[in-house]
């Protein structure tokens, strides 16, 4: 752990480093330099015994040392080494030189040959790991010299044979980080007379039978660590790994069959023999044999493996892949049908519900003794096992890879089904969800019998929500067979609704895609469901009975026209569901929306109305357009908010209030430091709403907001009087331009004759000049620079999110005793939102009442779920807390965005900053903008805190 | 050759009165003593006179190990400890010994209080018996003596059923008494390390069949129970108080529970309280899911099921039951099913086995009329059905443990003899090692090839590893140098030098002399001298001196010349060399030169 914590020290280091070549004077640098060494040195010198020694290195571990001065520590360690005959001090001494050499700026080709010296001295096993491991540490640093990597190979082979455990470990990751195939390695058995030449596999494949099992597991890895770096593993290594796969030990199989897997996926299609016959076979399919049998090995974590490794085997063939659901049953030596046969016999055969009697699975046939193979041979059976397995992490493991195998095949798919039935009846939730998504996944592939939906329904029951509601998902894709089945569903979906209300909106959205897919099957039910059927002829209409006539109106819009069914119209006045135009009317619409922009692109050639005008009616149609065509409607959006900045830009900049004198204007400057703001704010909607946004468009909208920030610069200039606060806000948008140009810098060929482009021409003329004379400039420049033409991305949606309960309807308010806290349940459903758990907010806030407080609550990680591809769902609790009112009143509660700009450009290092444990904490590496963005409609609940009772 | 003794005293071919003697390093153990199920005279326990024909068994047994609680395996206990007398330890697991006396007290009252037996063993001896028992721990080895360890393993089956591991010196066996290689809903599966002992004894219960996955048979029992309680009926379970009831429960618990349901569940008081409460008290015997939630609810503290009451029986509406015994030849559950069985809205689910003659076996059979006693006839309208949930290991489950373990040679037991024979033809084709299946009283003996430890000084070992080369050509064997020393009941390899020493003895060199005779004419010192220039001449490479006191040294042989006192002519060539390999090819060359 320890360790662990220098290296990180080292790594927050680093960072440190890369910002002085920037800023800090190198000066300083020099100064420290030999302060460092210096101060260790004479810590060493002093150190009368290894235990004080020792303090001082630990000491000296946790500071950072500069990348000029690491040679001169180097040094001076390597000096006290050869003095040192206490081993614990030279181990600390080896890892130092190990954490030293990964400084960044330092090369360390130039400490290689005093390792490897103190490597021959070295006596004591465990200074020679850490000096290995220091080794592997330079080796990994310096990847581009074959001669440094020559000799650490050398080294490595020269120490395999060492006694201790450790040192062979280390040398064979060596050999697996540095070693090279094609390069013939070392000359082997020199004194035996015979000079064979070997390279790196063979080496290690010799330590595949090594007497430690941690060494074998080393070499193992050692192998997988090169086909990482992609050389080519040889086959023959494959009879090697099998024979691993029943080795004693469970980290050597568990790697074993990573092997195995690896080679399967190089070697697919050639041909292996059986062993005990004169049979061959695909490489794969044996493997895939071989892999199966270690569903059933007696270590779990093996199991696990096992059954992942599985699921990657695509190109196995379906013989084989059908075996490893086969489970011969037999009683007594005769052959037994499965209860999925049975199940399957009793629908074709039109008896459906017949209770098993007594003996009724009482096998028939006799079985061939000779043929029954009970050890599983090859696949037999491997996910029928699986799927029981005791532990649920070898079953999940085993559902996963069921789904990614029955994707690529359909009759597999076919196959699996009634085992992922099964599942569906697991003692732990996590792989009964499981199953069930995997079951949406491959349902395509699939038709579900009868007696087959009948048990998927029998989970709609379930207490658990989330299992509810991945069922109602997979109802909406699942396609079923009869009309009986259909009418089976919507049985159980109204019972569901009946048992758990709150399923409502789930539940309409189920049945409004099992009508839309089955609308054949569904024409006959309707006359029953409508009127006729006495079930539904109840005086009152059910608040839920939208829910029938949702489907019906889906299945209907896919009905063939018949004269027998009442007009579509009359149905209910659902016309508000209408889901728009046909799939063909897309294709026009994204051709409007494509002509729409290149048309504004003209628009600087236009005269200032005209152009004005222009902008405004584009952006009318593209909001017309993303109402329109849902799948547009990122798009429109996007380009109608870009096109309103443009606007508001060019209103500002084309007002006359530019030639009036600064006292006359204050009131057109308002307004245009007004634009400014909006233009600011709907620049950071555009970068952080949309997803699916490349490099190119967050470009487009920095520069934009590089507009706005110029506007405002010119606008303070032209209001304040004084120059110290212009001063700073000159060299702040200097420097925003700066880091303008190091972000997109790739970007800057497209932003031909734009602003930033003039600006950059500009640039050394304006980091000197005064900021009168900036301001000038800028403004200038402002007013010729023209409108930078959007190209949009292939896929773009904009963020949003419905609030479906609290549904703000209640008058009833929510009571609790004041100074106490009430928990309001939140059901909010997230569309195309990226990493919600660390950007999605709740904003309570209170209306009418005198304080208008608001507080914004961050949601738990765990109350996120992702029901789909670009979905999130958000339920969760907001605790509420407030003094005694007294009359009810509303609380507002909404959705927020948030977003920090820095967060866009290195997302990564905001989220680790929190991990430093180090003293001295490191500045942000840019002043990060943050803000919120509220993105959902707000809902309103009635909220009353009563006055505890004394 | 050392040899390992099995003779079965019950199960031997048989199913019931568990119960097999093993011989082992000059140990006796006895595995299992239980009784048989289907007999009430003699034959009911075993024949533990073939031990011993008078007097106790103590001297004759190290010491007997109980697998799991279930009368078949632990019902002769008292009388064997009691009454034919036996004071040795007795090894169990912790579950094991707290649910075992409560079995065999319910079985002392069956027989003596009911059927009026005599000559059966008191409570009193119950518990003297269980006050030799020593408790188990899984994976825990313990040591009985100074030769004989054992070491238990998870077996699944039933709560506390374990597998033993039992090892003198390098010779073992396992014992599995009764195991179940799929999990359950309240137990795990039977595991076991690569302990490749010489016989593995496993029972066979179900040797020709290969079951069903347990979820379709779950799912089915679900969803009759729960059609049943929909449409307003009663459900009857009859079952055995131990083992496959909690299991039940479990799963009818935790179906409630996820489907939100309300109707009642019961189940019939007695034993099975008391019963439940060691259930809850030994979670890390459970399965995962039940070890990993206990924290927040131990899963045997049922929500929704509640104890009976005979009243209870005639409340409306649905209810689930589950009573005693499981076959409906007696007691509760026969009441219950009389006062259900007309109406056709109800249901019995018949979850195991039942004996022909039994009412459980009529009605699975499709009797619909039912004769009772005082001539009553009874009309069966309510729906019967049959679950099977059975915890032995099938055959695939009985050849996976056997991958697992690696056995030498394999022994069946507990298993009918013709089913027995099919999975011993597959064992010996898949596995290629000996199976066994012994008849009751038959002795089957395995002769064993113990590996033999002998101590190395550390030092001995590298001085002789730096001689042989570098690794890691590990699978080869070496040849070292070293004096095997057998002293005391132990063996030890030295290096010959420490080995003299030990012993006190003094190093012996040997010389060896040979006397060749020559006729030359020169005188001594010439013939010697033509020798040495001869030799030097022949022998290039080798130091060789003339050595002024008139002898010639090769390397080390020594060659002296004599003439004889009669004639001069004839001289004597002595040679003599030391027994090394270097000397003796030279030794050849001087000898055969002249």
């Amino acid at each position: 752990m320890a360790a662990h914590l220098k290296k990180r020290v080292y790594e927050e280091f680093s960072k440190v480093v890369q910002i002085p070549h920037e800023e800090v004077p190198a000066k300083k640098l020099r100064l420290s330099k030999p302060s460092k060494s210096a101060a260790l040195h004479v810590d060493l010198c002093k150190a009368t015994n290894s235990t004080d020694a020792l303090q001082y290195l630990l000491q000296f571990a946790r500071k950072p040392v500069e990348a000029e001065s690491v040679e001169g520590v180097v040094r001076i360690l390597l000096e006290h080494y050869y003095k040192e005959t206490d081993n614990s001090v030279r181990l600390k001494i080896a890892s130092l030189l190990g954490l030293l050499s990964k400084t960044q700026g330092f090369s360390p080709d130039c400490i290689v040959d005093d390792v490897i010296s103190t490597l021959n001295n070295e006596k004591s096993h465990q200074v020679l790991v850490q000096l290995l491991d220091t080794l592997l540490v330079i080796g990994t640093q310096l990847p581009e010299n074959p001669a440094v990597r020559q000799r650490l190979i050398e080294v490595a082979c020269k120490h395999l044979s060492d006694t201790y455990f450790g040192v062979r470990i280390k040398c064979l990751q060596l050999l697996g980080c540095l070693g090279t195939v094609d390069a013939p390695l070392t000359k082997d058995n020199e004194g035996q007379g015979m000079s064979t030449v070997r390279d790196v596999q063979n080496v290690i494949s010799d330590y595949f039978g090594d007497q430690d099992p941690r060494v074998r597991t080393a070499a193992i890895k050692a192998m997988l660590q090169l086909h990482e770096r992609g050389m080519k593993i040889h086959q023959i290594i494959y009879d090697q790994a099998c024979r691993l796969l029943s080795d004693d030990y469970e980290q050597v199989r568990s790697a074993a069959v990573q092997m195995v897997w690896v080679l399967s996926q190089l070697y697919p299609e050639s041909i292996v023999p059986i062993p005990s016959s004169n049979e061959e076979i695909r490489l794969v399919d044996d493997s895939f044999g071989k892999i199966s049998h270690m569903v059933s090995d007696g270590s779990w974590m093996v199991r696990v493996q096992a059954a992942k490794t599985l699921g990657s085997m695509l190109q196995v063939s379906p013989h084989f892949l059908e075996q490893t659901l086969d489970k011969k049953l037999m009683s007594d030596l005769r052959r037994k049908r499965t209860a999925h046969e049975r199940a399957k016999e009793l629908y074709t055969s039109g008896e459906f519900s017949s209770g098993r009697k007594w003996a009724d699975d009482a096998p028939k046939e006799k079985v061939d003794t000779n043929a029954v193979n009970l050890i599983a041979s090859g696949a037999c059976g491997a996910f029928v096992h699986g799927l029981e397995d005791e532990m649920y992490e070898v079953r999940i493991a085993a559902v996963e890879a069921l789904c990614l195998l029955a994707r690529s095949s359909p009759s597999f798919a076919e196959k699996c089904l009634d085992f992922l039935v099964d599942m569906f009846n697991d003692e732990i939730e996590e792989v009964r969800l499981q199953s069930i998504h995997v079951l949406r996944e491959i349902s395509t592939h699939i038709t579900l019998r009868e007696d087959q939906l009948d048990t998927v329904l029998a989970v709609l029951e379930d207490s658990s929500r989330d299992i509810r509601e991945a069922l109602h998902e997979l109802l909406c894709y699942t396609n079923v067979s009869t009309k009986e089945c259909i009418q089976l569903a919507l049985l159980e979906l109204l019972k569901n609704l009946n048992k758990y209300p709150t399923d409502r909106n789930s539940v309409w959205k189920c049945l409004k895609f099992l009508g839309s897919r089955h609308p054949t099957l569904v024409l006959p039910l309707v006359p029953e469901l409508l009127s006729t059927h006495p079930y539904f002829d109840t005086p009152e209409p059910d608040m839920d009975d939208p829910a029938k006539m949702y489907w019906l109106w889906d299945a209907h819009c896919n009905w063939p026209p018949s004269p027998q069914l009442p007009g579509r119209k009359p149905l209910y006045g659902l016309d508000s569901v209408d889901s728009g135009g046909g799939s063909g009317s897309v294709e026009a619409a994204h051709l409007f929306l494509q002509q729409s922009l290149n048309r504004v692109s003209t628009v600087q050639n236009l005269e200032a109305p005209g152009a004005q005008d222009l902008l405004d009616f584009t952006i009318r149609d593209l909001q017309r357009l993303g109402q329109l065509q849902p799948e547009l409607a990122g798009a429109a959006d996007f380009s109608a908010t870009y096109l309103r900045c443009q606007l508001l830009l060019m209103k500002a900049l084309q007002e006359k209030l530019w030639n009036m004198a600064v006292p006359l204007c204050l009131k057109q400057n308002a307004t245009a430091t007004a634009a400014a703001r909006q233009i600011l704010e709907e620049t950071y909607k555009l970068e952080f709403l949309y997803s699916g946004l490349e490099s190119r468009q967050v470009a487009t909208i920095h520069h934009v907001r590089l507009q706005a920030k110029a506007l405002q610069l010119v606008l303070t200039a032209r209001t304040r009087r004084g120059l110290e606060p212009l001063i700073g806000s000159c060299e702040k948008f200097l420097q925003d331009v700066e880091s303008f140009q190091r972000l997109f810098l790739t970007e800057l060929p497209h932003l031909q004759d734009s602003f930033v482009e003039k600006l950059l021409e500009l640039m050394p003329r304006l980091s000197s000049c005064k900021p009168a004379e900036l301001v000038k400039i800028l403004q200038t420049t402002l007013r010729q620079s023209g409108l930078l033409q959007l190209r949009l991305p292939e896929q773009i949606h904009r963020a949003t999110a419905t609030i479906i309960e609290p549904t703000g309807e209640s008058d009833n308010p929510l009571r609790f005793t004041s100074g106490l806290v009430v928990a309001l349940d939140l059901d909010a459903t997230l569309e195309h939102v990226q990493d919600p758990q660390n950007t999605v907010k709740v904003q309570v806030s209170e209306l009418l009442y005198p304080d208008g407080q608001s507080h914004v609550i961050q949601p738990r990680p765990g109350d996120f779920r992702k029901p789909g591809p670009h979905r999130h769902r958000l339920i969760t609790q907001v605790y509420l807390s407030h003094t005694a009112w007294t009359e009810p009143c509303q609380v507002e509660v909404r959705l927020l965005l948030a977003y920090s700009s820095s967060s866009s450009s290195s997302s990564s290092s905001s989220s680790k900053a929190g991990w430093s444990d180090s003293t001295d904490s490191l500045p942000p590496p840019e002043a990060a903008i943050e803000g919120t963005i509220p993105f959902s409609k707000s809902v309103k609940v009635f909220i009353m805190p009563k006055p505890a009772r004394r | 050759m050392p040899e390992i003794k099995v003779t079965p005293l019950g199960a031997g071919q048989d199913v019931g009165r568990s119960c097999i003697l093993v011989s082992i390093g000059g140990k006796n153990i006895m595995l299992d003593c239980g009784m048989h199920m289907g007999y009430n005279d003699d034959r009911r326990f075993p024949d533990f006179s073939y031990i011993t024909q008078n007097g106790r068994l103590t001297e004759f047994l190290d010491c007997v190990i109980i697998s799991h609680f279930h009368l078949d395996h632990c019902g002769a206990l008292p009388y064997m400890s009691e009454m034919v007398g036996y004071d040795g330890p007795i090894y169990m697991t912790h579950p094991t010994k707290a649910i075992c006396p409560i079995l065999l007290e319910d079985f002392r009252k069956i027989t003596v209080d009911k059927k009026g037996e005599t000559n059966f063993f008191t409570s009193q001896m119950i518990k003297d018996c269980m006050k030799k028992v020593i408790p188990l721990n899984l994976h825990q080895t313990v040591q009985v003596d100074d030769e004989l360890e054992i070491k238990a393993y998870y077996a699944g089956h039933v709560l506390g059923a374990a597998m033993v591991h039992i090892k003198v010196g390098s010779e073992s066996v396992v014992y599995t008494g009764d195991y179940n290689m799929t999990p359950d809903r309240h137990l795990g599966a039977a595991w076991i390390d690569k302990c490749r002992p010489d016989i593995l004894i496993s029972e066979s219960t179900y040797a020709t069949t290969i079951r069903d996955s347990k979820r379709c048979r779950e799912r089915d029992f679900l969803k009759k129970v729960h059609e049943t309680i929909e449409r307003g009926g009663k459900v009857l379970i009859p079952v055995f108080a131990l083992g496959r009831a909690q299991e039940l429960c479990i799963l009818l618990e935790t179906f409630w529970e996820r489907m939100n349901l309300k109707a009642p569940i019961y189940f019939s008081t007695g034993l099975t309280e008391k019963a439940n409460h060691y259930y809850k008290l030994f979670i890390t015997w459970t399965n995962q899911k039940i070890r990993k939630t206990f924290v927040q609810r131990n899963m045997f503290e049922f929500k929704h099921i509640k104890a009976f009451d005979r009243s209870y029986a005639d409340n409306p509406g649905p209810m689930v039951v589950f009573a005693t015994p499981g076959m409906l030849h007696a007691g509760q559950s026969l009441q219950i099913f009389k006062k259900w069985a007309g109406n056709e809205k109800n249901m019995v689910i018949m979850p195991g086995y039942c004996v022909q003659g039994t009412i459980g076996h009529k009605i699975l059979n499709g009797q619909r009329k039912l004769e009772m006693e005082g001539r009553a006839t009874l009309d069966v309208k309510l729906q019967v059905e049959y679950m099977s949930f059975s915890a032995h290991a099938d055959a695939k489950g009985i050849m996976q443990l056997i991958r697992m373990a690696e056995p030498r040679n394999m022994l069946l037991v507990h298993g009918e003899a013709a089913k027995m024979e099919f999975l011993k033809g597959k064992i010996e084709q898949e596995f290629n090692i000996n199976c066994y299946m012994p008849a009751n009283g038959e002795t089957e003996t395995v002769t064993t090839n113990p590996s033999v430890p002998v101590d190395i000084s550390l030092n001995l070992l590298k001085r002789e590893m730096a001689l042989g080369g570098p690794l890691p050509d590990t699978k080869k064997p070496r040849t070292m140098h070293g004096t095997l020393i057998m002293k005391e009941n132990s063996l030890r390899l030295v290096s010959p030098e420490q080995a003299l020493k030990e012993l006190g003895l003094n190093e012996h060199q040997l010389r060896f002399t040979c006397r060749v005779q020559l006729q030359d004419p020169h005188s001594d010192s010439d013939t010697l001298h033509r020798i040495y220039t001869h030799l030097k001449s022949v022998l290039k490479g080798y130091t060789i001196q003339h050595l002024p006191d008139s002898t010639v040294m090769v390397e080390s042989i020594v060659i002296k010349l004599s003439s004889s006192a009669e004639d001069p002519n004839t001289k004597v060539l002595l040679l003599s060399w030391s027994y090394q390999i270097v000397t003796r090819y030279v030794t050849n060359i001087v000898i055969t030169k002249h």
